[in-house]
């Protein structure tokens, strides 16, 4: 391999490897915020079952 | 397609890239002058344009805030100057290869076309500085869109640079006279560009939606935990 093409590779290389390290880092970010869904779904569902507690608790007088 | 464009211009972009490897390793002659060092040219010059086109673009959508108020412009256009910084970045690096093995240097400080992208890149840079130093809110977004805008000033004088100075060696490709190439090179340098255009524009709208799907998720949070 001549000099010439050792560049031209690494030129190639550097482009392939900052586009590839983006995808990396925007895979890192997608897995935070299917984290973040799954919290705040639990958070929701939490909160539904609390508002539902009192109204099953209730008796009805009369 | 139409129900997934992005997915389309993903497509597009890796069609695109595939061409323009084949067309520049498959295609296009060898330089007489500069040998095979010269396809270095089809990625550092493309990356550089899309560079431009993306602070440009973030320059726009500042200036569609400030002048529109146009809602999600501030995002749009710090996620476009991002894009740029990273073709910046990459700019600088292919450049530095393509320096050393033609040049026998990596820099030239003597080189206003190397030294004023520098200056823009660092500008650019400095822009992340500015935007990360200010509560957000529509302060920080006015604030941020004027200096893109102000950064857009120098996309001309670094394009014009190398036009206007003397002692250069950096080579001047396009002229008032048309592209000094071959109508081969021109058209492996032409898909090349679109391909990174593509690719540019692919992670700006990918990047774009996971913010504004943070944004979302903040807004979230905030009506469940209140």
């Amino acid at each position: 391999m001549s000099a010439g093409e050792k560049y031209v590779a690494a030129a190639y290389l550097v482009v392939f490897v900052a586009v590839l390290a983006w995808v990396a880092i925007i895979a890192s970010k997608m897995a935070r915020l299917s984290r973040d869904v799954d919290e705040l779904t639990e958070l929701a569902r939490r909160r539904l079952e609390h508002e539902a507690e009192p109204e099953q608790g209730r008796v009805e007088v009369g | 397609m139409n129900e997934n464009p992005l997915a389309a211009l993903a497509a597009l972009s890796g069609v695109l890239i595939a061409a323009s490897i084949a067309l520049i390793f498959f295609y296009v002659p060898t330089d007489a002058d500069q040998g095979f060092s010269q396809r270095i040219f089809y990625i550092h010059v493309p990356v550089a344009l899309t560079a431009y086109a993306c602070f440009g673009w973030g320059a726009w959508k500042a200036l569609r805030h400030l002048w529109k108020r146009e809602p999600g412009a501030d995002l749009e256009s710090y996620v476009a100057i991002h894009q740029g910084v990273i073709f910046g970045v990459l700019t600088l690096a292919t450049g530095s290869l393509w320096a050393k093995i033609s040049w026998g240097h990596w820099w030239l400080w003597s080189e206003s076309q190397l030294v004023l992208f520098l200056v823009l890149f660092l500008f650019y840079g400095a822009y992340f500085m500015l935007r990360y130093s200010v509560e957000p809110g529509p302060a920080r977004a006015n604030m941020c869109a004027v200096y893109a805008l102000f950064g857009v000033v120098l996309i001309p004088v670094s394009w014009l640079s190398i036009r206007l100075a003397n002692d250069f060696i950096h080579p001047t490709v396009f002229t008032t006279d048309g592209p000094q190439m071959s109508g081969s090179m021109f058209l492996a340098f032409c898909v090349s560009w679109l391909a990174l255009l593509t690719l540019a524009g692919t992670m700006y709208r990918v990047e774009l939606a996971g913010k504004r799907l943070d944004e979302r998720m903040r807004e979230l949070r905030e009506l469940l935990t209140a």
